[in-house]
């Protein structure tokens, strides 16, 4: 599988990360060779394994529907780059 | 002092030898003197250290100390510590102030350990030689051209180099082993769920695990008791009674039945380091284990599956870097998307974009089945290997990794022959296994790790078999030259 640099572009943007132009290439070469590593995994045929999501196949713990957590909002918001009156500041997004 | 067992500086606490105020001030000066060179210290807690020594030294007057409390100890900057910065190695986080503690660091600071900072590692845990941290690569105290592994190289440094007697570390695809490898030390992942992922920064959910890095399997085994454990915040914590891992270790190994993959020793293997591993289980063997070779016929898979899992798991969790509510944030964005991309394109360094780009590209329409199922699926095939090989063996051996400590900058641009160097580990984290490496000798004067491997939730086991080891060996008490004075 080789990976060209207008498929990094779109990936990049579904991951929403920013990638200089003179870097793309450079990307799809690396991306490429880590997908042909992957792609070893071709050799077995896996029909009928039932996929593992868990070393344990453990289920997810459920836990009662109550609060568990106190209000830690300007605790929690001292490390935001920029907030006022208890809310996140972003640029403005509808005009 | 400096090469002491944890039990010798707890004995020395109690017997009033020394305090614990004492004990920090002199391993603080260590890291002083010594790390200049090494960088795998990126915060030092010294204030606060001094603080919590001072504290521990009140608890030992009035009896109540356990084997950690006054012990110092450093923690992989990985794991959230209230109050200082928890940076993990990346400048997205390079301004984060943890709000609260991780599970393990708080278990350790409630044991009375004093934490004296937190150690480098590769940006996000992505790494095997720490050379993709943004406080700069750790050097190998035994040889300070090497890397001294990865991505907990600055754990594995500093307690080589006896910056402190122990430290913490996680283990994704062989963090903690590798390192504990290529820098001579002893080190413990345990069975996946078995030490709380609360606090610990997430790279991927389902394989990520906190550990033990020491000079010695008892010290291991001394700390790991404290940081494992149930935690209802972790939704992956495993409900189950710990082992009391110290009792264990003094068990005779006699009649034990040690596997030997036959894939982990093919005429690949480098010659030097076979001659290591061939030695060390030829000691394991004196003191009365039966050795039996084994066949882990999918284990070959194992590397092109975790670089499917890894990085899904890696794009998903690190969705929430997102320049709004912590973390870096570009200079003046101009609209929202620009915000997100440059945060992110900035923040992040090159490694972890690649991986989360991986991780983007399997995840997308069209590609889920043909790798992220596929990778499942080979996950499944690796843990009915090994489930089939314990039903023989009670502990696996192997090298921790195919070679020693390899050169600063050897591999740093081909990340795929990085990836290579956790070929030896990274099959017992897919299948959730407990691992450890040990010490067992040197080649070109750089030393080789002996990697155990233990069924499910056999840590007790793993550290018996190593403790006795190290009972036959002195490989654990050697310290690299330069790092011998007081």
């Amino acid at each position: 599988m080789s990976i060209r640099s207008e498929e990094v572009m779109k990936i990049a943007h579904l991951a929403r990360l920013g990638i200089k132009d003179e870097q793309l290439s450079g990307y799809a070469s690396e991306l490429s060779n880590i997908m042909q590593l992957v792609e070893q995994m071709n050799q077995v045929d896996t029909t009928e394994i039932e996929p593992m999501a868990h070393p344990l196949d453990q289920s997810q713990r459920l836990r009662l529907d109550v609060v568990t957590e106190n209000n830690q909002r300007e605790s929690l918001q001292k490390n935001a780059p920029n907030v006022e009156d208890g809310l996140f500041l972003v640029p403005r997004v509808i005009d | 002092m400096y090469n002491q067992s944890l039990k010798q500086l707890s004995t020395g606490l109690r017997n009033k030898a020394f305090s614990s105020v004492e004990l920090s001030h002199y391993f603080l000066q260590r890291i002083k003197r010594f790390d200049g060179d090494l960088n795998s210290v990126i915060t030092l807690n010294e204030e606060a250290a001094l603080q919590s020594a001072a504290q521990a030294d009140k608890s030992i007057s009035m009896g109540e100390a356990g084997l950690l409390t006054g012990i110092p100890l450093l923690h992989k900057d990985i794991f959230c510590t209230e109050g200082l910065r928890t940076s993990c190695g990346s400048k997205m986080l390079d301004n984060f102030i943890a709000p609260y503690n991780a599970t393990a660091v708080e278990k350790l600071a409630q044991a009375g350990a004093v934490m004296l900072g937190k150690t480098n590692m590769d940006e996000f845990a992505m790494g095997s030689s720490n050379e993709t941290s943004f406080y700069g690569g750790v050097k190998n105290p035994w040889n300070l051209q090497t890397v001294p592994g990865g991505s907990s190289g600055g754990s594995a440094a500093a307690v080589a180099a006896r910056l402190a007697p122990l430290a913490s570390g996680t283990d994704t695809g062989g963090s903690i082993r590798q390192p504990a490898a290529f820098c001579g030390i002893t080190g413990i992942k345990p069975t996946y769920g078995r030490v709380s992922r609360y606090g610990m920064i997430a790279f991927a959910s389902s394989l990520d695990q906190g550990g033990a890095m020491a000079k010695s399997a008892e010290d291991a085994a001394i700390m790991l008791q404290s940081m494992s454990g149930f935690d209802e915040k972790d939704s992956t914590s495993v409900d189950r009674p710990v082992d009391d891992l110290l009792a264990h270790l003094d068990r005779p190994i006699k009649g034990l039945t040690i596997g030997l993959p036959k894939e982990f020793f093919s005429d690949d293997l480098d010659a030097g380091i076979a001659e290591k591993i061939e030695q060390a289980i030829d000691a394991i063997k004196s003191a009365g284990a039966t050795i039996k070779e084994i066949s882990l016929p999918n284990i070959n898979l194992s590397v092109p599956a975790y670089y499917v899992v890894a990085p899904a798991e890696c794009s998903a969790n690190l969705s929430r870097f997102d320049g709004v509510r912590f973390g870096y944030r570009c200079e003046e964005p101009k609209d929202l998307e620009d915000l997100y991309k440059r945060s992110r394109g900035e923040g992040f360094g090159d490694e972890v974009k690649r991986r989360i780009m991986i991780g983007a590209y399997v995840l997308s329409a069209g590609y889920y089945d043909a790798y992220y199922k596929k990778a499942q699926q080979v996950r499944r095939l690796i843990q009915q290997d090994f489930a089939r090989a314990f039903k023989d063996v009670d502990i696996i051996a192997s090298a921790t990794a195919p070679s020693v400590a390899f050169a600063a900058g050897e591999k740093k641009d081909d990340p795929v022959s990085m990836y290579l160097s956790d070929i030896f580990t990274i099959g017992v984290n897919l299948a959730g296994l407990p691992g450890m490496s040990v010490p067992c000798g040197f080649v070109d004067d750089k030393p080789v790790g002996l990697q155990l491997i233990g069924n499910y939730f056999e840590e007790a086991r793993l550290l018996n078999v190593a403790h006795q080891y190290q009972q036959l060996t002195d490989w654990h008490l050697r310290v690299p030259a330069g790092y011998e004075q007081e």
